[in-house]
């Protein structure tokens, strides 16, 4: 085949008289001849994507991180990550002359000194926040739409490690300019180390090679934020990628939407070109953030120095869940025994939080047990049709929120004129209770969207025309659903709770009755999709001629 | 005198003696001079009230203290369950309470709030001696310790070590327990930072000139205009208020314009 089209393409310009594409063709055609890329490129090409703006999210933690490479890149020509002390002689008059290490003069000098660094070192900063923030929200559409069943376990589980590495990115970044703000937030994981019984001044003297915050800190975070993090995330990025060819995208329930095709537009030329001026777009909302809001301003920080901490002193906001789960512990929980403090205060953070982050990033595997589906699904699950699913989203996302917004109890205590101990008592009534409430209003909430949409279904919508029949009887006309609605309101699956069976050996074992537990629990309460049956039924209540105009 | 004797010279007298617009001219010249006398003393005052410590001014202002203070300050400033003695605590303190409107206290709370001033400078200055004549104590500082000319990097120095952990190392304020907080420092003369420092109103600790000296507390004034007088080099400052400020950002105006945008893209057309 390719000979055939060579012979066509070299003949073409020696006659002269047929245009074939010109020089894009001829090029196209040398490259493929060397790379047999055609192929790889009609299969891509011809991939096809749904349309819908929630499944941009993804899209937007890439170009994020592909802005954060680029401006990156730019700092790393000027930033020295040495702890050597320097005396600053540089642009700004309220540091002039006070003594600092290489790393904070040489990140004043990007901001003050060198032409447009201070832009790039803003692009840099406010990409890597909506980098995380981006994971995030493309993370919650995955879990409320149900996206990380079977076949997409296993990219769930990437897509998490990618979020706990772009929050270690964050974190290491946070901390090179060596400034009062980022030595407070290495103080603080310094204290967190040193909680842990037995090893953690081992581990504390290991990593900041003898007592905080000696002089190495910096050039090892370093490392790790322009060398081993981005290489580890840059290869998953490109798992997470290949997976979604793989797998193919999923998409949402409408009409003609089923499990064995996908409905949207081929990559190219849509995609190509959308998704193209979609980098841009973002780029330019960075861009412009960049140019006018000011963040992490490290000249009024100044150099860090172990004595003073500022007001106001938080980590970047997606370190903030764990910051604010510290400041939610009560006072005093600690205890001395063997002449060792064990800091239950710290452990208790790092047990909780940890618990939390296992849990969301097994979750397709906990659900897939308790339910025990083992189809595939490539059409989304609505919300509703989900209740114990996205109640059980819900309770996370206050758990979350409720931790996420004790970091900040000082700035609330201020702005709002409450007392701090007052939003401290508030939140950890919300941390603890929160998620019940949320996980009943949400289940509750999702039960009667389902039956609303039933009765949808079933008797069309209330059009508020009233009509009197011979009888002299009144009835409301119901506009019935149109069958592309219909489609979308009852094509989900409907589950049961697992039944109890003995095994081979005609034994109910433990684990089998936790499992049924589980999924009851799980079932219990559900609406069943209307059936054809139900759909005839209903049609079959109402003389036609009202049901029907 | 002269121009009323000699009835001869009658031309001199019209020149000389009553202008139709004379009595108007005086008028005015005697206002200009009031006023300007006026103005003067009132700015004379806020710097320096040495001149004003008279024994006037002082029952002056002993009467302004009987009918605003006396009610919970008690009679002679011996102070009583509802508000401390002001025995000693000198003109600098009375300046700063009065003069920030946090004195006289609009209600009882975690403590005094800053509000409109209720009292003129002429008026303060008179409160202000008057307590400074119970006992000595702490008084305005003098002009030239005020005038942000300082060393602003050993300012900014002083400033994180000592006050940063309350008032925000941009000066934006932060929380204290119980309702208590430390506020911004935005927009406070210098007089009156100089006085909150050697004086501790609220919660604030006293910083006096053996803890931080005369010139390092014009340093600081100095950094805190500097500041003040300088915008952020990266744009707007969303408050100083730090990183809970950029996160709120990147959510709400950030992550909204994305997500309006996805919208955007793949609207279908009409």
């Amino acid at each position: 085949m390719t000979t055939l089209t060579t012979r066509e393409s070299t003949e073409d310009p020696a006659v002269g008289v047929k245009k074939s594409g010109g020089f894009t063709a001829s090029a196209a055609n040398y490259i493929d001849e060397r790379t047999s890329i055609s192929g790889a490129v009609k299969e891509l090409g011809r991939k096809i994507f749904p349309d819908h703006w929630s499944f941009l999210l993804g899209e937007v933690a890439l170009y994020s991180f592909v802005i954060i490479l680029l401006s990156g890149s730019f700092l790393t020509f000027f930033f020295q990550a040495s702890m050597a002390e320097v005396v600053y002689e540089g642009s700004y008059a309220p540091l002039k002359g006070i003594p600092m290490s290489a790393a904070m003069s040489s990140t004043m000098d990007i901001s003050f000194d060198i032409r447009g660094g201070l832009l790039m070192r803003q692009v840099h900063h406010w990409a890597a926040l909506l980098f995380v923030a981006a994971i995030g929200l493309h993370m919650l559409r995955i879990y409320f739409t149900g996206a990380f069943r079977k076949p997409r376990e296993l990219n769930w589980v990437i897509g998490f490690v990618l979020f706990i590495l772009a929050m270690a990115e964050g974190f290491t970044g946070y901390s090179l300019p060596d400034d009062l703000l980022s030595g407070n937030g290495l103080r603080i994981i310094d204290g967190l180390i040193k909680g842990i019984p037995v090893v953690g001044t081992w581990v504390s003297f290991l990593l900041f090679g003898g007592e905080f915050p000696g002089t190495d800190i910096v050039g090892r975070l370093y490392s790790l934020h322009i060398l081993l993090l981005p290489a580890i995330i840059v290869a998953l990025i490109a798992m997470h990628l290949l997976f979604v060819v793989v797998h193919k995208h999923t998409q949402y329930p409408a009409a003609g939407h089923t499990n064995q095709n996908v409905v949207g537009y081929p990559v190219l030329p849509v995609y190509a070109a959308k998704a193209g001026g979609f980098f841009f777009i973002v780029f330019g909302v960075v861009m412009l953030i960049a140019s006018f809001f000011t963040i992490n301003p490290i000249w009024n920080y100044g150099p860090y120095d172990p004595s003073p901490v500022s007001a106001g002193t938080q980590p970047d906001w997606y370190i903030g869940f764990a910051d604010g789960a510290m400041r939610l512990i009560p006072t005093g929980w600690e205890f001395v025994w063997l002449n060792h403090t064990y800091s239950l205060n710290i452990l208790v953070v790092l047990i909780v939080v940890g618990l939390f982050i296992v849990t969301v990033m097994i979750y397709p595997f906990i659900e897939a047990w308790i339910t025990g589906d083992k189809r595939e699904h490539h059409v989304l699950d609505r919300p509703r049709n989900a209740p114990t699913r996205t109640a059980i989203g819900a309770a996370g996302v206050t758990f979350y929120a409720s931790l996420w917004a004790a970091a900040s109890s000082d700035i609330m205590a201020t702005h709002f004129h409450l007392t701090m101990e007052g939003v401290i008592h508030t939140l950890q009534a919300t941390t603890l209770l929160g998620p019940f409430l949320a996980f009943l209003i949400t289940k509750r909430v999702c039960l009667a969207l389902q039956k609303k949409d039933r009765e949808i279904v079933l008797h069309g919508y209330e059009s508020g025309r009233i009509v009197r029949l011979p009888g002299g009887e009144f009835v409301e006309v119901h506009q019935p659903v149109d069958e592309y609605e219909r489609w979308k309101l009852v094509s989900y699956s409907d589950f049961k709770p697992l039944m109890l069976r003995p095994n081979a050996q005609g034994k109910i074992g433990a684990t089998e009755k936790v499992r049924a537990g589980l999924s009851r629990w799980f079932f219990e309460d559900r609406i069943t999709p209307v059936t054809q049956a139900e759909l005839d039924h209903a049609h079959g209540d109402h003389p036609a001629e009202i049901t029907d105009k | 005198m002269t121009t009323i004797k000699p009835p001869r010279a009658r031309r001199a007298r019209k020149a000389g003696r009553r202008h139709p617009l004379a009595s108007v001219a005086l008028i005015a010249i005697g206002l200009l001079f009031t006023g300007g006398a006026y103005a003067a003393f009132s700015t004379s005052t806020a710097i320096a009230t040495t001149d004003a410590s008279s024994q006037q001014t002082i029952a002056q202002g002993e009467k302004l203290f009987a009918a605003n203070c006396a009610t919970c300050h008690g009679l002679s400033a011996q102070g009583s369950s509802e508000g401390p003695s002001l025995i000693g605590v000198g003109a600098a303190s009375v300046d700063f309470q009065v003069g920030t409107g946090r004195m006289p206290m609009q209600m009882q709370g975690p403590q005094a709030q800053k509000k409109p001033v209720q009292f003129t400078a002429e008026q303060t200055a008179a409160l202000a001696a008057y307590v400074a004549s119970l006992a000595p104590g702490p008084a305005i500082p003098a002009a030239e310790l005020l005038d942000g000319a300082g060393d602003s990097a050993n300012g900014a120095e002083l400033f994180r070590i000592n006050c940063a952990m309350c008032h925000n190392v941009a000066g934006a304020g932060g929380a204290l327990t119980e309702g208590k907080f430390a506020p911004a420092i935005e927009n406070v003369s210098a007089q009156h930072i100089y006085e909150a420092m050697i004086t501790g109103p609220q919660n604030m600790p006293v910083f006096n000139d053996m803890n931080i000296s005369p010139e390092d507390k014009r340093d600081i004034i100095t950094y805190l205009k500097y500041v003040e007088d300088n915008p952020s080099p990266g744009g707007l400052a969303l408050g100083s208020l730090g990183p809970v400020a950029e996160g709120l950002f990147i959510w709400i105006f950030g992550l909204g314009a994305i997500v309006a945008l996805t919208v955007w893209i793949t609207a279908k057309s009409n």
